[in-house]
């Protein structure tokens, strides 16, 4: 099976760790992965901001550099979810088709790869955040958990209050500052008192802004995404 | 008596003021944790949410489309159940139409029933320039009728108030509108139930006018329907001798049987109960029984404007449950004041600045109010897209340009380009990494984003180089050993204290 990574612009420039991680997995599950290096942003920012026509060019960019693949995986519910739900209506035809191929990591390993036992080892206790576009604009559902229960050495501790919003919001977070940080402390709050040593999520840009929050506030807590607890093996930790 | 959201501040400083309260803060969460429990039981008990949620939302648009039929056929079957239709195109006509309606009974005092219309077009305050005393005999308007506030929520307007502040209000202020309330009154719920009890009886009892306005009007009935939990707006509706509902245009539905749907959804939406205790319905005059003269004014007031627009329109199908509200985030905790209207929460940042338009501070900050979660769209019982008009209310709002949005407006551009071109974009990426001890992860002088969370460090690379370096042509296939373990700069997401 061969997929392209659609790495996302954050993933590229912030973290580079999570596309490599994505690699790695996939790669270790049987996947033969390409990176088409014309791809660049999805546009959500551009998209959810108001700036409609700014965004055209993106879609045909990341539209033209995902022709031909029949699998599209990107390590990122929101960015998945402004191709599948945004594209068909600002891109037309091709764009509608990308949409209808593109998989968020966690759905692509559940119904297409068909796993939901990975084969990953982490030694860690983590709770688990489900972001809102993969949480509502994509119903994730319980992939995301199904996976991480299925790691060996994990101990997942359910998050009170899972599916209220972290408070980023892209362009929120700075256009709200305020709200948005209150969001995100009351996020870390309930996060920390599972007695976790983990957040894991499935989206960068939300860990982020709850990595921002719990390294401003010390907290015994780090954000990691879920991609890099399924890349570590016994042989490979991931850290 | 009671405010107006004239001159309010734009969101994100009115809702910063709100989170440096903690009572408030505390009074919400509360309440809308409880209420969206209790909410998500109720709507799990029917099976046929979904198709329900559906109906609604096609008797809506339906009914939308064909306004102006509907509207004439309403106003033949109002009149020929022997009421009078007035028409009014914005707030100011709605309010000297319903002044008239009650000097012409000689009266100057009113009785009212919760209405957010008359609320949005100002009516009490209208009311009081001309002499008339209006009285709220709903107990959470009372309450911030008395304490001359604001209403905060669309069911609840006094929900950023705690039971000590309700007790406090009543003692202090109940005196000067009517029947005081005890100097001993407690904060338990039961006996600040009777202190409003007894203080709104001696108004009922009094009022020769009443005033209302409804939740639905049925079109081929001439009906009109109010749902209430406390009973307190069928005595306004029954006791006057005259009867004024002032009632938004969109409030239409075709036929008698569409009340089916709503009624299933609307209690369970807004206070979880499988159904409202009182539903009252009324239908022009009838000898003998109920008010002698009933008048119907049908307010515009942005509804058509807000109709012509093929996406925002959507917002008119709401049936004001809440649901919404109550689920928000934000709204949980910028407050309902925060929105500057009466209409706050996830609709209120949809619904205020199509039918006042983006022109002030507040309601252009308005549609970006929300981190676009989507936890409002998934409980409306009309399914209203708010995220997406949202969006789509952004555009309107950048399109402007306006304060801060031109050079928001160049920034996006340049990115946009940058985006285009990826070489561009991956030489930016490698500056940006070289110099990424320089990132400081505090920026002096309070940037938003810094003030409450520190910035991510940068990566040593980014992962385009990474993917060139491991898996590129030349080296498909074989990961560089040396590389094997490098994880890209695994850079800190706020590690803490943990390594
Ligand atoms: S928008 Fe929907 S959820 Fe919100 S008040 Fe209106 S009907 Fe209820």
């Amino acid at each position: 099976m061969r997929a392209a990574l659609f790495v996302t612009c954050v993933n590229d420039a912030v973290y580079p760790s999570t596309g490599i991680a994505t690699v790695r997995l996939l790669e270790r599950l049987g996947v033969e992965v390409d990176f088409p290096e014309a791809q660049s942003c999805c546009g959500q920012p551009q998209f959810n901001t108001g700036y409609r026509r700014e965004t055209e060019p993106l879609v045909r960019r990341t539209t033209q550099a995902f022709e031909g693949y029949e699998y599209v995986v990107t390590p990122s519910g929101s960015c998945a979810a402004m191709v599948r739900r945004h594209y068909p209506e600002i891109g037309g035809a091709d764009a509608a088709a990308l949409a209808s191929r593109t998989y968020e990591l966690t759905e692509f390993l559940v119904d297409v790869v068909g796993v939901t036992d990975v084969g990953a080892y982490f030694p860690h206790v983590v709770t688990y955040h489900p972001s809102c576009h993969g949480l509502r604009m994509l119903g994730l559902g319980e992939r995301p958990r199904k996976l991480l229960e299925a790691v060996r050495g994990l101990e997942l501790r359910e998050l009170p209050g899972a599916e209220e919003c972290c408070g980023f919001g892209g362009t929120f977070a700075v256009k709200n500052s305020d709200v948005s940080a209150a969001m995100g402390q009351d996020k870390v709050r309930s996060a920390v008192s599972t007695g976790a040593d983990v957040l894991c999520g499935a989206d960068n840009s939300c860990l982020m802004h709850i990595g921002g929050i719990l390294s401003r506030e010390d907290a015994p807590m780090r954000a990691l995404h879920l991609a890099e607890i399924l890349a570590s093996t016994e042989e490979e930790p991931w850290s | 008596m009671s405010g107006t959201y004239l001159g309010m501040p734009a969101f994100p400083v009115a809702a910063k003021a709100a989170l440096g309260n903690e009572t408030l803060r505390g009074n919400l969460r509360h309440a809308t944790h409880t209420i969206r429990d209790k909410r998500a039981k109720a709507v799990a008990e029917l099976d046929d949410w979904a198709l329900l949620r559906e109906a609604g939302k096609q008797i809506k648009d339906h009914t939308l489309r064909h306004l102006d039929r509907y509207l004439v056929q309403l106003e033949e079957s109002v009149t020929a159940a022997g009421g009078v239709v007035h028409w009014a195109g914005d707030a100011a006509e709605a309010n000297r139409i319903v002044a008239e309606l009650v000097k012409a009974t000689g009266e100057t005092e009113v009785v009212k029933v919760k209405s957010m219309a008359t609320q949005e077009i100002g009516l009490n305050e209208a009311l009081e320039a001309e002499g008339i005393s209006a009285y709220e005999t709903d107990l959470a308007e009372l309450i911030v009728q008395l304490g001359d506030d604001l209403p905060s929520h669309i069911l609840v307007p006094a929900i950023h108030r705690n039971r000590g502040e309700i007790r406090d209000i009543f003692r202090d202020r109940m005196g000067a509108w009517g029947r005081a309330a005890p100097e001993d009154l407690s904060d338990v719920p039961a006996d600040l139930a009777e202190a409003a009890r007894l203080h709104l009886r001696e108004k009922f009892l009094r009022a020769k006018v009443g005033i209302s306005g409804a939740n639905f009007m049925v079109a081929e009935t001439g009906t009109l329907v109010v749902v209430e939990s406390e009973g307190n707006g069928r005595m306004c509706l029954t006791l006057p001798e005259t009867l004024i509902s002032v009632v938004g245009i969109e409030k239409i539905v075709p036929s008698w049987q569409d009340l089916e749907v709503f009624l299933q959804t609307l209690p369970r939406s807004s206070t979880a109960e499988r159904m409202n205790p009182y539903t009252s319905m009324w239908t022009g005059t009838t000898d003998g029984d109920g008010p002698s003269a009933f008048h119907l004014v049908l307010v515009d007031n942005g509804r058509t404007d807000t109709l012509a627009d093929e996406v925002g329109r959507q917002a008119l199908r709401c049936i004001r449950c809440s649901a919404c509200l109550n689920v928000c985030p934000v709204y949980e905790r910028a407050g309902g004041h925060a929105y500057g209207s009466v209409y706050p929460g996830p609709i209120g940042a949809i619904l205020s600045p199509q039918l006042r338009g983006i022109g002030s501070e507040v309601d252009a900050s308005l549609p970006y109010a929300s981190s676009l979660c989507g936890a409002c769209y998934e409980v409306c019982p009309v399914a209203i897209d708010i995220p997406e008009v949202l969006v789509h209310l952004r555009e309107r709002i950048a399109d402007r340009g306006g304060k801060g949005h031109r050079l928001e407006k160049a920034a996006i551009k340049a990115s946009g380009w940058v985006f285009d071109h990826p070489k561009v974009l991956a030489a930016g990426e490698r500056a940006a990494s070289l110099t990424r001890k320089l990132h400081p992860s505090r920026v002096p002088g309070g940037a938003a984003w810094t003030d409450s969370r520190d910035l991510p460090e940068l990566p040593a690379a980014p992962f385009r180089d990474w993917w060139k370096k491991n898996r590129g042509e030349k080296n498909r296939g074989e990961e560089n050993r040396g590389e094997k373990n490098d994880q890209g700069g695994k850079n800190n997401r706020g590690e803490g204290t943990a390594t």
